[in-house]
Order: C-alpha cells, then structure tokens, then sequence
C-alpha cells in the first residue's frame, strides 16, 4: 500500500511539487516578506528647516524621498494621499509637524516609535504627531478594503478556473466546440456570470465592512467602481488561465492555491511592500491585489482622486489586458484547434462548407 | 453531399494516432467505426467534426451550425433540467422560437422524456442520458450526426432504443458516423470502418467484409486451444486457417461479423 501510495505520488508530478518544492519556495520568500520590523519608510520634509530635519531623521527607519523647503502643510497631505510617502515633516514657525498615512499601521507605529527616541535641541518647540486617514489606527479599517481584494482573488480565481475545467470534464467543452459559437461568445459566457456574482460579493464585502466595522467610505464610488472591474478581470483571467493548465478540479484548485497564497502575503496586505528584501519585492509588483489595495485604500480611507491613482489603474488595466489575452488566446486554442495551421510540409485539406 | 475522412493522419505529440484512414460519411447512411480501445475511433471523429487537426489527408464536413456532436463523456449538462439543456442547444444553434419547442417536444417524445423535463441531466439514468444527449444532437436537424460511443455502458434496452434514434436521423437524411466497440452494433450500419492501432483493417458494407474474409474458418470443441489462431465462442472455438485448410477435427463454419472482425485483426498481425 505504501509503496502503490508513492508510485502514485511520484507520478503526479504538479502534488510532488507542491509538497517539497512549494513549501521550500514559500519559506524563502514568506520569510523574507513577512516582516514587523519596518523601515526605509517613504518620508518627505517640507519648510525652510527641512534639510536640517531630514538630517534628523535616521536609517535605515526612514528613508527621505524629497525634501522641499518651498512647500507647505497642504503640498505634505497630498503626498501622504497620492501614497507618494507615509511620513510627511512639516517644519516652520510653530515647530515640526509630523504627518502620518495611517493606513499603514506597522510603518506608523515604527516612525512614531523612532521619533519619541529623537532627542529635540533644548528649548525647541515640541514636534506634534497628526495621523491621518485612520487616526486611531484602527485595524479593520485598513484590512476591509485589501481583506475585499483578497476574497475577489479567491472567489475570481479558483471559482472561474472550476467552472471551466468542470465543462471539459464533463465533455461539454468538446460540444461548445463544434458549436456555432465564437470562441469569444463561449469565453464571455464563461466570465460574465463570475464577473457579476463577484460584483455582488465586493458590495456585500464593502456594506458589511461599513455597516460592522464602521470602515468610512470617503472617496469617488466610480473611482473605486473602475479599479474593482479592473481588478476583477484580472482575477476571471487568472481563472481561465488556470483552467487551460488543468485537467481536473484538483489540479485547478492547486494551482488556484498557488495564485492566491502568495498575495496575502505579498500584496501589502499585511506587512508594507516598501520594507520587503529586493528579492521579493518584484513579486509583489505583478501581484494584481497591491494595485488593488493602493486603489481600494486610497478611495476608501484617503478620497484619494482618480489623477492620484493613475499607476495603479494603469497596471491593472495592463495586467487585465496581458493576463486575459494569454487566457483567450489558450482557452481558443482549447476550443477551435482545427483552425491552427497545419505543418506546411504535409498539407492537410479541410473541406468544411460555409 | 458526402462527408468523411480521406487518408487522413492526425498525430497527437509524437504519436501516430491515425494513419491513412477512410471514413466515408453518406447522407441516409449510418457508417460505423469498430475497434478496441485505443484502435483510432475517437480521434477519427474529432478530426471529421474539426475538433482535431490533421496533418494530412482530406476531412470533408458541413458548416458548424450543420454538424450534431456527441461525445464520449456525458454531453449534456448535469446541472440543467431537461428542458434547460434544450434550450441551451437551441440557443446555440439559434433556432426559432416556434420551431425549438416542436423539434423539442418530438425528440423528448422519442425518447421518453417528454414527461421528465423538469428533471436535472444529472439524475436520469445512464442510458436515459446518452439518449437525451443523441436528442440534443439531434435538435438542430443536422446534415452530419457524429457519436462517439453512445452505447458504451447502456442496458440493452436503452441501447436497443439509442439505434431506434440513430436510425431515425438516418432515415430523415442525416449522415450519422457512429464510433463503437460492439462488434455487433456494426452490422446495424451500411457501411463499417474497421480500426486497429490507428490502421484501417477493413472497410465497406458488413457484407463485403464478411465476404472478403481470407482462407476457413472452423469450430472445435475441447479445453485446449486448437491452435495459436483460435478464439473463444460461447462453449466452442472458432478455428481461422489463412491458407483455407482447417485442422483435423474442425467443422467448417459460416464466419458471422463477429468473426469477421477477429480474422481481419488476426490477418493484420499474425503473432496476435
């Protein structure tokens, strides 16, 4: 039985991987991203003391963007909105002020730690702490909005990639085939119905974050509306991308798993992207749900407007773009394999009437 | 207009799955394609219906909207009632609204379940099943009928009522390419494409292959096997001797199509 157990074990090659290679993976790049300690913290000092506050402000806790003796209080704000920096110095006559995104606890609770260790020239004027956003950092306020993302990437992702691989295992998909239907028709019939239930599930998810956890909902709803579709056309993607990999819901599921796992950690759902080793912070680029976070975030808690979220849209939108043309183009390939060409070197004629 | 398969050679990675192989498909004719598994059936009628490239040869087919598919699997969904199936092929096809419920109602008519179309595909018989899916392949009244397998694993019944169906398309014009691993379904047809390892062994009427069969064949009664060209038949042994000259002991026999079938193989690989 054992060794009928191991034979079975070693020829499923895609579980073989997921118990020794995957585990081996997701410790190296857990343990590299999964970190409290933050720092390099995006900061920026405005005021005519700015170079001598920056000069206060040490590494690797803090790591000074821009620093503008020009600008004032409102130009900082815009910066900490725009999610261009977590901390903002402003520095003028009344003595420093900082400002803090407070959608990012660990980074706020890091630089406010950092500065109470500061040791201010004797007889200047106390520095003052201002956190916006979430001023009481209160937890769910800053996890509703990404913990919104995170269901969407499961439910789009491995819900969509079983309902397709559940057609080819039941031969349906062989008949869709040879339908009259285009292989577009069959592949929008396939996602629309996801699309919609997801949409309902992301109003649900939000109600119920605002209605319970009083999660305040401060920006543009088209705004959100655009990211969230964007986003969620990224995740049906993925879906059907996993369902032309996968023979069987088994296979989809893992490979789903796969998909998933990594974006709780790597997102900035959790621990901030600015503090992740090089190594693994690249990943966390081409995870769609850190776009989705930035968006949701920055409507949510910043009413940050569309000209601040231009990169994230714009990624989504590329991502939407790239990931669901690699699923058409293999999902097409799944459905009309007739109508690739044939080698030149031994023609073959198709005689079928139009 | 005939249908089919003309020296056709279909490769799957690095394997040969079909090589040279004819499949003629006429219009009020059933043609069916025999072997075991793994023979070539399925890859033949996906190349027909255009689910599978070939690399050469000459697949003849009407337009999409012309072709009825059954595959080997279910075809049908198991999740929708009855007449949601129905409507979902009639959708598909496009068909009119006045002339869907009339072809509909006909074929659930036909295979008795006119009275179940509330029922989920998912909880009517095996048998009840492959009918429901021939029927659906059959909504559209379509030039070219292609089933993979429909009988495998039905109740003699249930089978015995599939062919009724097929026949019946047959009857109203429909080219029909069956696939099948019952050799005695073959004989049902007008004409049969026998496989074996990707090859065409024979081909033509059940009679020409009856008649083309080589050398004698014989019954021998006893436990051991006659000789090395013998097979089991009910209580006897058939014997084949290709040069015609049957063993001591043997009585001459009339080879039936199933006999056929085992002498083609046997011809086609002599060490079998």
């Amino acid at each position: 039985m054992v060794f009928k157990e191991f034979r079975e074990l070693r020829r499923d090659r895609r579980t073989m991987a997921m118990m020794i290679v995957l585990p081996v993976v997701l410790l190296v790049v857990f343990g590299y991203a999964a970190n409290f300690k933050v720092h390099d913290i995006p900061t920026i000092v405005v005021g005519p003391q700015a170079r001598q506050a920056a000069a206060a402000l040490h590494a690797p806790t803090f790591r000074v963007t821009q620093l503008n003796a020009a600008a004032g209080e409102s130009v900082a704000q815009a910066k900490l909105r725009d999610g261009q920096a977590v901390v903002a110095v402003v520095t003028g006559a009344g003595g420093p002020l900082v400002l803090m995104d407070g959608t990012q606890l660990f980074s706020v609770e890091t630089a406010e730690t950092a500065l109470a260790r500061l040791s201010p020239p004797a007889g200047s004027p106390p520095v003052r702490v201002k956190i916006l956003y979430d001023p009481d950092l209160t937890t769910s306020w800053v996890m509703v909005p990404g913990l919104a993302g995170l269901i969407l990437v499961f439910i789009g992702t491995l819900i969509t990639s079983l309902g397709v691989v559940r057609e080819r295992q039941a031969g349906t998909l062989e008949q869709l085939a040879v339908m009259p239907l285009r292989a577009w028709d069959v592949i929008a019939g396939k996602i629309a119905p996801y699309l919609m239930v997801a949409v309902v599930d992301l109003i649900l998810i939000i109600a119920i974050g605002m209605g319970v956890f009083h999660v305040p909902f401060a920006g543009n709803v088209g705004v959100f509306a655009l990211g969230a579709v964007l986003f969620l056309l990224v995740t049906l993607g993925m879906g059907v991308l996993v369902s032309t990999v996968s023979q069987n819901q088994g296979q989809a599921i893992q490979l789903a798993f796969m998909i998933v796992l990594p974006q709780v950690l790597l997102s900035g759902l959790i621990f901030p992207v600015s503090s992740m080793a090089a190594g693994v912070r690249w990943i966390s680029y081409v995870l769609p749900l850190t776009y989705f976070i930035d968006i949701s975030r920055g409507v949510m808690l910043k009413a940050a407007p569309i000209s601040a979220l231009w990169q994230p849209l714009g990624l989504l939108a590329l991502l939407a773009v790239v990931v669901l043309g690699l699923a058409i183009t293999r999902f097409r390939r799944d459905l009309a394999p007739a109508s690739r060409q044939s080698p030149a070197s031994a023609p073959a004629r198709e005689l079928a009437e139009t | 207009m005939s249908w089919g398969l003309e020296d056709v050679r279909v490769t799957r990675g690095r394997k040969v799955a079909i090589a040279g192989v004819a499949v003629p498909v006429d219009p009020s004719r059933i043609t069916v394609v025999v072997g075991g598994d793994g023979a070539g059936k399925s890859t033949c009628l996906q190349a027909l219906v255009g689910l599978l490239q070939p690399e050469s040869g000459i697949v003849r087919r009407p337009a999409k909207d012309r072709i009825g598919y059954v595959p080997a699997t279910a075809g049908l969904y198991a999740d929708l009632t009855v007449s949601e199936n129905t409507d979902f092929t009639a959708d598909a096809y496009r068909m009119p609204g006045a002339e869907r419920d009339r072809k509909a109602a006909e074929i659930l008519g036909w295979i008795g379940l006119a009275g179940a179309r509330r029922r989920l595909g998912g909880q009517l018989s095996g048998g009840m099943q492959r009918k429901l899916a021939v029927g659906l392949a059959l909504l559209h009244s379509p030039e070219l009928l292609v089933l993979d397998e429909p009988t495998t694993g039905v109740d003699p019944v249930s089978r015995a009522e599939l062919w009724q169906l097929i026949s019946r398309a047959a009857a109203a014009g429909t080219a029909v390419a069956v696939a099948t691993t019952y050799v005695n379904e073959a004989v049902r047809a007008a004409s049969v494409v026998l496989l074996e390892a990707g090859k065409v062994l024979a081909s033509g009427s059940p009679d020409d292959i009856l008649r083309a069969v080589p050398g004698a064949v014989g019954s021998a009664l006893g436990a051991v096997r006659p000789t090395p060209q013998s097979w089991r038949r009910g209580p006897s042994w058939r014997v084949w001797a290709a040069s015609g000259g049957l063993p001591d002991g043997t009585q001459p026999v009339q080879p039936d199509f199933e006999d056929a079938v085992v002498v083609a193989e046997l011809a086609h690989e002599p060490g079998r």
